[in-house]
């Protein structure tokens, strides 16, 4: 059994994970500072991808990214029916959980123990890693997980804006499909097993980091 | 010398307006909670941004809003006493202690919190996070932590409202010897008049974000000027109150006319009258004296409570030790006198 999909999901889904860690932390961080109206837009903007259709993000990622779209037209090399692709699909789909989750988590964080360290001299930066991100912990990891359990079952928009090659692009998901459409059962089947036994692990991961933050 | 002369309005259309200036002293903002006092110890901090005005702290412009300064809290040395005391959850004491202390090497600064820890009665509790301390514990480490800044100035909020009763009195003695050694100006923040009596020296009373002038604290309590001081105060009876042509007061909602020792003001708007001055009297005709009927006849936990219902629409409270009480018997109506020195005219 070829394991490029493992490989190549797993490459994808931390790439991912990462670019969403820090890009999720910084807009939930930065829009709760926001003035009230805006805030309200831009919310909306970034939890879209929650609720479109994957496809519909695949669509306006080919657009942007393709040869000729407005973004992939500054770059030289291709943007789009790479490996790398993916990890675009799988950043946009994946954000608004991690957005979300750290938004909750700020809100939850007591103002004065950021007030505590400003009166004490401590510098914003250190306040904010050493302070407010130790106590958000629970909340920021479990929504690192649902990002990273996202990334990794991401199928739509990977699709399309990846495609499907054997040894260059595929990831699990898009295997599966493949080894279901052209009739190999049994090899669909042994993809499917390794996916429901990561989804276990990741799920069991995020319950127990959940369970922990209900009782901090 | 700490000057404040702000503004800020918020969203739901709450106004704060305070202004006032502490010296080397304890000074009580006293109010009741939504009034606005935690407002104004943030403003002051610099965690919150005043709408207009000035803030000084021996000579130093903290903000002027003319001027267009405002340090960051980093740099106003003031220390904060939070109300639940923000004690960094992730840090022990000791760490939570070593953290404000600003200048010098590793070892100077645990040296530093290691003698604060010793002044604050925390020994052995250095490497204790704060949710393995008792509220005492935690009040004394976070006070320990406000003065390893080495501040200028010390806000304090409410710092027993997070505690039990029965832990309240051996703390307020230990804050009480703290502010003693604390140079610099303290301002004390409470709900409670019993607190700011027995720790402050003076007091401002914040009335729905108004700050009113500041006073001794003994003047307050045993002269206060206006009605809100007169309720923060603990004064329990109050009625709207006019002169009359003979000089004495018409009690409007007592439906009596009182005589008082002082010189009632010309703007006099209110009389008030404690409900421990309140006796009960033989002689219906003497001075200030009035017939009630007994409303209601409560046994409180060291004394003993009458509500009397006056000639006019307003009851009166009584109260008294268990005693006395005991010595009226079964009555249906009091005949009560106040004192004409026990009577408050408030604006």
């Amino acid at each position: 059994m070829d394991l490029f999909p493992l490989f190549n999901s797993l490459r994808v889904a931390a790439i991912s994970t990462v670019v969403t860690f820090f890009a999720g932390i910084f807009a939930a961080y930065y829009i709760a500072r926001a003035p009230r109206g805006l805030r309200g837009v831009v919310d909306v903007i970034l939890t879209l991808p929650l609720v479109l259709p994957p496809t519909v993000i695949g669509f306006f990622l080919l657009k942007i990214l393709g040869p000729r779209g407005p973004v992939g037209a500054l770059f030289e090399i291709r943007l789009v029916m790479r490996w790398y692709s993916a990890i675009f699909a799988s950043v946009v789909v994946a954000f608004p959980l991690m957005y979300r989750t750290a938004r909750g988590a700020f809100a939850a964080f007591d103002p004065s123990l950021r007030h505590a360290g400003q009166t004490l001299g401590l510098s914003n930066t250190f306040i904010f890693w050493r302070i407010t991100m130790p106590n958000c912990r629970a909340g920021i990891l479990a929504g690192t997980i649902l990002a990273f359990a996202r990334a990794l079952g991401e199928y739509g928009a990977t699709s399309m804006a990846a495609g499907f090659t054997p040894g260059k692009t595929a990831t699990i998901s898009t295997t599966v499909y493949q080894l279901w459409r052209t009739g190999d059962d049994a090899g669909a089947y042994r993809w499917v097993a390794v996916n429901i036994a990561i989804s276990f692990v990741v799920l069991l991961a995020l319950n127990f980091f959940e369970g922990r933050q209900k009782r901090a | 010398m700490l000057e404040v002369a702000i503004k800020k309005t918020l969203p739901g259309g709450f106004a704060l307006d305070v202004e006032f200036n502490a010296g080397a002293e304890t000074m009580a903002l006293l109010g009741a909670s939504g009034c606005g006092k935690s407002l104004t110890l943030q403003c002051i901090a610099g965690v919150q941004t005043p709408d207009e005005g000035r803030i000084t702290l021996n000579g130093r412009v903290l903000f002027d809003s003319e001027k267009r300064v405002n340090l960051p809290p980093q740099k106003r040395k003031i220390g904060y006493l939070f109300q639940h005391y923000a004690l960094f959850p992730n840090f022990s004491v000791l760490q939570n202690i070593a953290l404000g202390i600003g200048s010098g090497t590793r070892a100077e600064k645990l040296f530093a919190a290691r003698n604060l820890i010793a002044a604050m009665h925390l020994d052995g509790l250095e490497n204790r996070k704060p949710h393995e301390l008792s509220g005492g514990q935690r009040q004394r480490a976070a006070l320990a932590r406000a003065l390893a800044t080495e501040p200028e100035a010390l806000l304090l909020d409410e710092p027993f409202s997070a505690l039990d009763d029965y832990l309240k009195w051996q703390l307020e003695l230990d804050l009480a010897d703290t502010l003693r050694g604390f140079r610099g100006t303290a301002v004390y923040v409470s709900h409670s008049r019993d607190e700011v009596y027995r720790l402050c020296g003076s007091v401002s009373v914040l009335q729905d974000g108004k700050s009113e002038k500041k006073r001794a604290v003994r003047d307050l309590f045993h002269a206060p000027e206006t009605l809100s001081a007169a309720l923060i105060s603990g004064c329990k009876n109050y009625s709207r109150a006019e002169i009359l042509p003979d000089g004495r007061i018409n009690a409007l909602d007592w439906g009596i006319a009182l005589s008082a020792a002082d010189e009632p003001p010309e703007d006099l708007k209110y009389i008030g009258v404690r409900a421990h001055y309140i006796k009960s009297c033989a002689d219906a005709n003497a001075e200030n004296a009035v017939v009630c009927r007994v409303a209601r006849d409560i046994d409180d936990v060291f004394g003993a409570v009458l509500m009397l219902e006056t000639p006019g629409t307003a009851q009166l409270r009584a109260e008294m030790p268990k005693s006395a009480r005991d010595a009226l018997g079964e009555i249906e109506n009091l005949i009560v006198q106040i004192d004409k020195n026990d009577i408050m005219l408030l604006k």
